[in-house]
């Protein structure tokens, strides 16, 4: 058999995102696999640290455009359990209704991603559609589709009266409708099914072992949700029930993912029925006395942490993100050995990767001598002039 | 004057000229319902001609590492094998402008160049794409082939002979034999989709697996002539099935032009319906699909079509 | 379980039915009337504290002398990230979010606005 290796990435049409993969491949087998992250590093932790707490949140919601509201929610618990705020009710549940119309979102997004890698760009299409819907929805209670700027140090910023709660009962429906569609069409059409079944699969003590969260972990049957494990918001007084699969594999990724679509509608539903009365926000001080907080949420792709540390003064000491994405990424290299070539945009896919989200650090490693080294910004500035004056080939 | 006559045929009608435009306006058809199916607007009827246009525009780069003769060579002959299949196409009437006796196999040949081109193209564009893409264009030629051959030969066997022309006029004095070979023209039609490297046989071109396949290192016009040939293999599938599975067209010129014209629609519209329903499968399901299924329907078919050519004596 | 063209019939009916896509800029997608949009600065009520560019993230404010007594903020949109926190740190409710999202320009001058001061009397200049 021929061996060779494939690359894709860090430009390649499957990629949304730039990040390298590296595939030694036999035939049509992938052999091995390499991953290399760090093309979308843009220094955010770095620069919450020249920001105060109120700005901090507006740059943290960029680092993803799909779950802005998770690193937003990440980021003011962790400063409000500094701070010791108790957030009101209404506030909690207005969190939490955000956050599920997000994980709609996400999920119907990824469902669509799904579809164009596998080459059913009818899904795609669809999918895409559908989640207008949500998006609606978002930019009804919260005034934007993507980056909601709902979350404020102690608080929510804006309410959902009763007009806009009559309004979005009334979509969520036909959305429920849809996705229950969706999930016949993933399960029953046979082109998906070859593409989706047995491919890839993680069995569930390899699933712990790699370190996997949120929908990649429950597709392997493992019972992992912060939002049960470790309520914040509201979700300790909202009944929902967590999503798993025993399968596994692809299949099983789209199912719960699809699942957990439904059990948002519920939670949406639930939350906006029983919504509190109350204020919305606490004052909160412009300036963090010291200490730090370690906080998690459960993003749509999985388990979000972010730690904050304060030094008593008006912006932060330090923040470091832990996005859901890296996580699962081990498992994405693992489980494709021994997967085709062509399962290779689909299996990258299949744990909703976020490479932006990913992205926290460089090292620069001399792949020769294994030494790492720093390079300030003049050095950088001129390495690239360097690099692209002379008209490197490589 | 016949020279005059052969090189209009060959050039204007129903060679390049008519073959190009004809198989624009069934590019633009095919995206269109696509689109449509998708519930979204689809491209204007001009987009076609423009994107053509646009791509004969622009930069035109070979690789370092390619083989430059090939590089050049292959995109021409691509698209001169599907066009010149074109002449063997009865359009206006059960004659094509040079009928002949075995002009079926012709056209069969004809078709099988451009996959064979595409095979090279990728071989000798020096890019592991290319070859990964050149390896499945073999293995897919190799699993629908033996179907659409088959396909193609019920309605041969059931007329008894190898002359399109001959087919047209014996389905159109015995409509039963259209209803008798339809699964001939599903496995047809799904073999074609497999010729014409679309979903969900497009393993070959996988976008987001192999960027474009064999021809992910063409550029520019040798690009368009690569898409054009593609378009043009689209209509010569299509007219052919028309002729030897729809019983081709009867009346006069004008008539039959627009009957012929309908009838190609419709394939068309069956072929975009097809790819918008199911999603891409890999190489060895396509091939395991085409051996499982397919040549056994095949078989079959023909198994049918001899008892019944037996049983009624035509 | 498996079943060929359970999308058939969504096909066709999408085939025979209009796109779901908006023909924009002839029609759009109404946006909601509390939309986060363009802000705008009502001089009248503008004490030049400077709390709103203190809390922009996306350093869109600057405040700039225009021969009031304090400085005024000037907006560069091109900038700007429709947060609306500058509406919410302003104590004086001197800056009102619009629905405003058409914000187009051929060049980054034309984002930028930036407060005339004439004499005693206030008054918003046009952008």
């Amino acid at each position: 058999m021929t061996k060779y290796n494939l690359p894709v990435g860090p430009q390649h049409p499957a990629l949304k995102e730039p990040a390298s993969f590296w595939f030694k491949v036999e035939g049509e087998v992938i052999v091995d696999v390499d991953i290399r992250l760090g093309y979308n590093h843009r220094g955010i932790e770095k620069a919450c640290e020249s920001r105060n707490y109120i700005q901090c949140l507006y740059l943290l919601e960029r680092i993803c455009g799909i779950c802005s509201h998770a690193h937003t929610t990440a980021f003011a618990q962790g400063v409000e359990e500094i701070l010791g705020l108790e957030i009101p009710a209404r506030a909690k549940y207005i969190r939490v209704i955000i956050a599920e119309l997000e994980r709609i979102h996400s999920h119907l997004l990824w469902l669509g991603v799904a579809g164009h890698e596998i080459g059913f760009d009818t899904l795609f299409m669809y999918a895409w559609r559908d989640r207008e819907t949500v998006l609606d929805i978002l930019e009804l209670i919260s005034g934007n589709r993507v980056n909601y700027a709902m979350n404020t140090i102690g608080g929510v910023r804006r309410d959902i009266d009763q007009a806009k709660r009559e309004q979005i009962l009334g979509m969520l429906d036909p959305l429920a409708e849809r996705v229950k569609f969706y999930t016949d069409l993933v399960t029953s059409e046979p082109t998906c099914l070859a593409r989706l079944e047995n491919v890839a699969p993680v069995p569930a003590d390899k699933a712990v072992a790699l370190g996997t969260v949120g929908p990649t972990a429950r597709a392997s049957g493992i019972k992992v949700d912060v939002r049960r494990d470790d309520p914040y918001a509201a979700y300790a007084e909202i009944p929902f029930e967590v999503i798993t699969s025993e399968r596994g594999d692809l299949l099983g990724r789209a199912i719960v993912r699809l699942g957990e679509i439904g059990e948002s509608v519920k939670i949406i539903k639930y939350a906006l029925q029983n919504l509190p009365e109350g204020p919305l926000t606490v004052k909160a001080p412009r300036k963090v006395a010291a200490g730090e907080a370690v906080s998690r949420v459960e993003a749509p792709r999985g388990e979000d942490i972010h730690y904050v540390r304060a030094d008593g003064s008006d912006h932060p000491e330090r923040v470091k993100v832990r996005a859901p994405t890296l996580a699962n990424l081990f498992a994405v290299g693992e489980s494709m050995k021994g997967a085709y070539v062509a399962d290779i945009p689909i299996v990258i896919a299949s744990i909703d990767p976020c490479f932006s989200c990913t992205d926290r650090m460089i090292e620069l490693v001399q792949s020769r001598t294994g030494t790492s080294s720093v390079m300030t910004w003049e050095e950088l500035r001129e390495y690239g002039i360097r690099w692209y004056g002379h008209g490197h080939r490589s | 004057m016949d020279i005059v006559l052969d090189l209009v045929r060959i050039l204007i009608f129903p060679g390049l000229l008519f073959a190009v435009l004809l198989s624009l306006f069934l590019e633009w058809l095919d995206r269109k319902i696509y689109a449509r199916m998708q519930n979204r607007v689809g491209p204007p009827l001009r987009q076609p001609l423009w994107d053509l246009f646009k791509l004969l525009a622009k930069e035109d780069i070979v690789p370092e590492r390619a083989d430059p003769f090939m590089f050049t060579v292959l995109p021409v002959l691509t698209l001169a094998a599907a066009a010149t299949a074109m002449l063997y196409i009865p359009i206006w009437g059960p004659e094509s402008a040079y009928p002949f006796w075995g002009d079926l196999l012709v056209i069969i040949f004809l078709l099988t160049v451009p996959t064979m081109v595409l095979f090279l193209a990728g071989w000798f564009s020096a890019n592991p794409f290319g070859a990964v893409g050149s390896f499945r264009t073999v293995i897919q030629f190799l699993s629908y082939e033996v179907p659409l051959l088959l396909a193609v030969l019920t309605p041969a066997v059931l007329a008894g002979s190898w002359s399109i022309s001959d087919i047209v006029r014996f389905q159109q004095t015995h409509p039963w034999a259209m209803a008798a070979q339809l699964a001939a023209l599903g496995v047809g039609l799904l073999a074609l989709q497999g010729k014409l490297e679309r979903v969900p046989f497009d393993a070959p071109e996988a976008e987001t697996e192999i960027v474009a396949g064999p021809i992910t290192e063409y550029t520019g016009r040798r690009l368009a002539l690569f898409r054009l040939s593609t378009d043009v293999q689209m209509l010569v599938g299509a007219a052919l099935f028309s002729n030897i599975f729809l019983a081709g067209v009867v009346g006069p010129w004008y008539l039959a032009i627009l009957l012929f014209l309908a009838k190609i629609i419709f394939l068309v519209g069956v072929l975009a319906a097809l790819r918008a329903m199911v999603a891409r499968i890999r190489i060895e399901q396509m091939r395991a699909f085409s051996w499982k299924y397919l040549v056994p329907i095949a078989v079959a078919q023909m198994a049918v079509i001899v008892l019944i050519k037996v049983g009624v004596g035509v | 379980m498996s079943r060929v063209g359970r999308i058939f019939p969504e096909l066709i009916r999408c085939l025979f039915s209009p796109p779901a896509t908006v023909d924009f800029p002839k029609s759009e997608v109404p946006v909601p009337p509390d939309y986060r949009g363009k802000p705008v600065l009502i001089q009248e009520k503008c004490t030049g504290c400077g709390l709103c560019a203190r809390d922009c993230p996306a350093a869109a404010i600057e405040m700039v002398e225009v021969g009031a007594k304090r400085p005024k903020p000037a907006f560069d949109y091109a900038r700007c990230a429709f947060c609306a926190q500058c509406a919410e740190s302003c104590r004086s409710d001197a800056i009102e979010i619009t629905a405003e999202h058409h914000l187009a320009a051929y060049d980054k001058e034309g984002l930028r606005w930036v407060p005339r001061y004439e004499g005693t009397k206030e008054k918003p200049a046009e952008s």
